[in-house]
């Protein structure tokens, strides 16, 4: 789309009047429309899980979907280092999730934590954070460029759709949203549940028996 | 009509064009910064309304007409993440209307007391009425996919249903007939998207023993079937109405729904839901008998919805990361995108059921050719239970999940008249209404009546001479405990009195055969809930703000007036509302829930489990 078709598409310019009049023009019946067959997975790989690059806290360059999130069970929630609110209670029931899912972590079962500071929370500081949480394989912490962050953010419903609070991030949102990206099973609960619920809650989008993929 | 169909492909033609136009913005890599600079974003973030670049072309609701046609302009309001769905011809085709379930001969295997876990039962708790109750008729409901039509203009959508429609079969049940329904989950791994085949079928207003109520954490999975006992049984069989209840709290208009934690939305939204209605010998299913209320083909349910359909392939879509609430911009009646209705010039009892996921309604009769007139018609049940006395309206409110039966009397209109069934409560995104009520003719169209010429007659008692159903039951016992329940949000986290769910234990038991007050207050900002409570309907006492009549907010009072002074289950608390209840809780143990019907809002854990026992606790902040 270029500038000319953006002012057109803004009713500025006399180009789109002249083909909706003669679209007015033709016949009542609408021909049937010819639907577009987009498998739903793809729906929601385009919708939700765009292919952003992105660092862990050990320094590799991932992206988003192709390395983080297909063909696995994933559990995301965001938080910043220096955050004092509800992140320590979330990070450490995530430790204990970890800790209850076992070795599926790491296998077919991943946890991401995104930074809501990228620019504060750089590498060493990120990398630092996991040390001190004691982070281990199938848990990362990400960073990445400012709006791809925010886009994120957006994207997987971490926003308050009230401007106002959503500015503020002591009022971050705390919920923890899990799923299983082939499945297409997604859900959400509250970071500050308990451990046992939040682990439970991943293992309801699990592959039926004798189907895991990992 | 060509204005109209004029108008329609027009607006069609810009819907098209404004979706292709965005899809080529975000390809060309614009960044937010060049559409702020563009004068395209506003400084929230959002992308403005031009025609061109909004899905609604600067019209409405995808697809209406305008004129008589239903030409509404809210929607150009909708803030973020608006729906988009394709356009569709209103009113072109039927209103369906679902088959009555039939009972089977039998079951196989033969229903037992305990869970036949062996069997393949995802039941976990033994029937507790059984014995005393033992069901007379028993039902098989099979939890399936379908291929449905929504509208003749999509293409067919693959649905998770109750044995094939959408909405599922109507149960006509009578009180003193109990009865077994078998749930069987026959859902397919594979959603298509989104949906998850686990399933807890709950009975919406139900006197229900607890292991059979559909508590949302007693799913089961695949492969597996659950044996729900309903008793109906008038309440306080065993207390204060012994040996067989309190008639005055008789039920009438329920409706069953997946209710699996943490993914009812997704459920639900996928058609998992449907009516089953009571009967007796005074709202008999017979017009020339008892209260003599509309009967057979004029008792007719309708289940409202609303829905997003892809603007690509036609198929219903749902945003699977929100968590305001879920808004469609196509408008359902049973499962049909603006039905029509062909009605007979005479009463006709429609049961309204707001089945969700997220938006309120307040409905309203619409003459499309004389906007000004007001179309009265008679109330007679809040929440599906009958009220004292039928009451003359010209609208109606519904939160997610409530019922309103209505008698309205087709043969005050002339044959040829259409009459619209218009949705005017303001909404723009899930968590709540406005509060303004838009002028006739601006809202959502949902269906379409059609008054045919034929002969008809009409049985039915005038609302005007139905001078008593039920008496209201008093509320002046003194109640064991009055609690509080303070609904809040925090870092995006619903909590009740700042605890989290949890349907491992219970927040607190009640005593069985004991009166409660409940105190509900909402403390979240902007927010607004239609908050369920299972097992047991109560009365509103009072509230803070006023909970009058038919109409969204109005009075100052503290007590409700008009369709409010009713029985009721659900309960829509508007931001900073502190409204009190007053319950009886008789007859079954076992664990309850208390939840928002905003669907969304219930998936994020805004839930609360309760027990009935025979101890129970006093904790009035619990």
């Amino acid at each position: 789309m270029n500038r000319r078709e953006l002012l057109a598409a803004l009713g500025t310019a006399p180009v789109a009047t002249a083909a909706l009049r003669a679209e007015e023009a033709a016949p009542q019946k609408p021909a049937p429309r010819q639907w577009a067959e987009i498998p739903p997975r793809e729906s929601i790989r385009k919708r939700y899980f765009p292919n952003l690059p992105l660092l862990t806290h050990e320094g590799k360059e991932v992206r988003f979907y192709d390395d983080l999130v297909k063909d696995k069970m994933v559990l995301f929630n965001f938080m910043y280092a220096t955050c004092t609110g509800i992140c320590p209670t979330v990070m450490l029931n995530l430790a204990r999730v970890r800790k209850i899912l076992g070795d599926r972590v790491g296998r077919d079962i991943f946890l991401y934590s995104f930074t809501l500071k990228p620019q504060e929370d750089t590498l060493p500081v990120l990398a630092e954070y996991a040390e001190k949480h004691g982070l281990k394989p199938g848990w990362l912490l990400l960073t990445g460029k400012p709006d791809d962050i925010e886009l994120l953010r957006h994207n997987l419903g971490f926003y308050d759709s009230n401007p106002e609070l959503d500015r503020d991030t002591s009022n971050h949102i705390g919920i923890v949203r899990y799923g299983n990206e082939p499945l297409m099973r997604w859900g959400a609960c509250p970071g500050m549940s308990t451990p046992e619920w939040i682990a439970k809650s991943i293992l309801w989008v699990d592959w039926p028996p004798g189907q895991r993929a990992g | 009509m060509t204005f109209i169909s004029r108008i329609n492909r027009r607006r069609e033609r810009e819907a098209a064009l404004a979706a292709k136009n965005r899809r080529e913005l975000v390809a060309a890599g614009f960044t937010r910064r060049d559409l702020a600079r563009m004068g395209l974003l506003t400084s929230a973030g959002y992308l403005v309304g031009v025609r061109g670049l909004s899905a609604w072309g600067g019209w409405s609701n995808g697809g209406y007409g305008s004129g008589w046609d239903g030409g509404s302009s809210h929607w150009n309001h909708c803030s973020y993440n608006c729906p988009q769905s394709p356009p569709t011809t209103p009113f072109s085709q039927p209103l369906f209307l679902m088959p009555v379930k039939q009972p089977v001969a039998s079951l196989t295997p033969t229903p037992s007391i305990a869970p036949n876990t062996l069997g393949g039962e995802g039941r976990t708790r033994a029937h507790q009425a059984y014995t005393q109750f033992p069901p007379q008729l028993y039902y098989q409901s099979v939890l399936q996919p379908a291929q449905v039509s929504v509208h003749p203009e999509l293409p067919l959508q693959s649905l998770w249903t109750f044995d094939g429609t959408f909405p599922g079969p109507t149960y006509q049940a009578r009180y003193g007939q109990p009865i077994l329904v078998r749930r069987v989950n026959n859902l397919p791994s594979n959603n298509g998207g989104f949906g998850l085949p686990s399933v807890s079928t709950h009975l919406h207003n139900g006197h229900t023993p607890s292991e059979s109520d559909g508590f949302p954490c007693d799913f089961f999975e695949i492969g597996h079937f659950y044996d729900q006992h309903y008793p109906n049984v008038l309440p306080g069989f065993s207390s204060n109405y012994p040996p067989s209840g309190d008639i005055h709290e008789a039920l009438s208009t329920l409706w069953y729904h997946d209710h699996r934690v943490d993914h009812t939305t997704e459920n639900t939204y996928k058609g998992l839901a449907g009516f089953h209605l009571l009967f007796n010998q005074y709202d008999t299913g017979d017009e020339t008998t008892g209260f003599r209320l509309p009967s057979g083909p004029y008792d007719v349910p309708m289940l409202l919805a609303d829905r997003v359909f892809d603007q690509d392939t036609g198929l219903l879509t749902l945003d699977l990361m929100n968590t305001d609430g879920v808004l469609g911009d196509k408008f359902l009646v049973n499962g049909g995108i603006q039905p029509f209705f062909q009605v007979k010039r005479r009463r006709y009892r429609l049961r309204w059921l707001n089945s969700g996921p997220s938006r309120f309604y307040q409905l309203f009769l619409t003459n499309p050719s004389n906007f000004s007139q007001q179309i009265p018609f008679w109330q007679i049940s809040n929440d599906g239970n009958l009220l004292p006395r039928p009451l003359q309206v010209t609208s109606t409110t519904l939160g997610v999940a409530e019922r309103a039966d209505v008698i309205v009397d087709f043969s005050q209109f002339p044959a040829g008249t259409s009459i619209v069934l218009e949705n005017r409560l303001e909404q723009t995104n899930g968590k709540g209404p406005t509060g303004n009520v838009l002028a006739a003719g601006q809202g959502d169209y949902l269906l379409r009546f059609d008054v045919l010429p034929d002969a008809v007659t009409d049985a039915s008692a005038a609302p005007t001479t139905s001078t008593q159903y039920y008496t209201l039951p008093t509320t002046t016992d003194t109640p064991r405990v009055t609690r509080t329940l303070k609904f809040s949000r925090r870092n995006g986290q619903w909590t009740i009195n700042d605890k989290i769910f949890n349907c491992d234990s219970p927040a607190f038991r009640v005593k069985r055969n004991t009166a409660e007050k409940w105190i509900l207050q909402n403390d979240s900002r902007d927010w607004q809930h239609p908050i369920h409570i299972h097992f047991e309907e109560f009365q509103i006492l009072n509230t803070n703000s006023g909970y009058s009549g038919g109409s969204w907010g109005g009075g100052g009072g503290s007590a409700p007036t008009g369709v409010n002074v009713a029985r009721k289950d659900v309960v829509r608390l508007k931001e900073g509302d502190q409204i009190t209840l007053f319950f009886r809780f008789r007859d079954f143990v076992g664990r309850y829930a208390l939840h928002c019907h905003n669907v969304v809002h219930e998936d994020h854990a805004m839930m609360l489990r309760w027990d009935i026992d025979d101890v129970g606790d006093t904790n009035s902040y619990p």
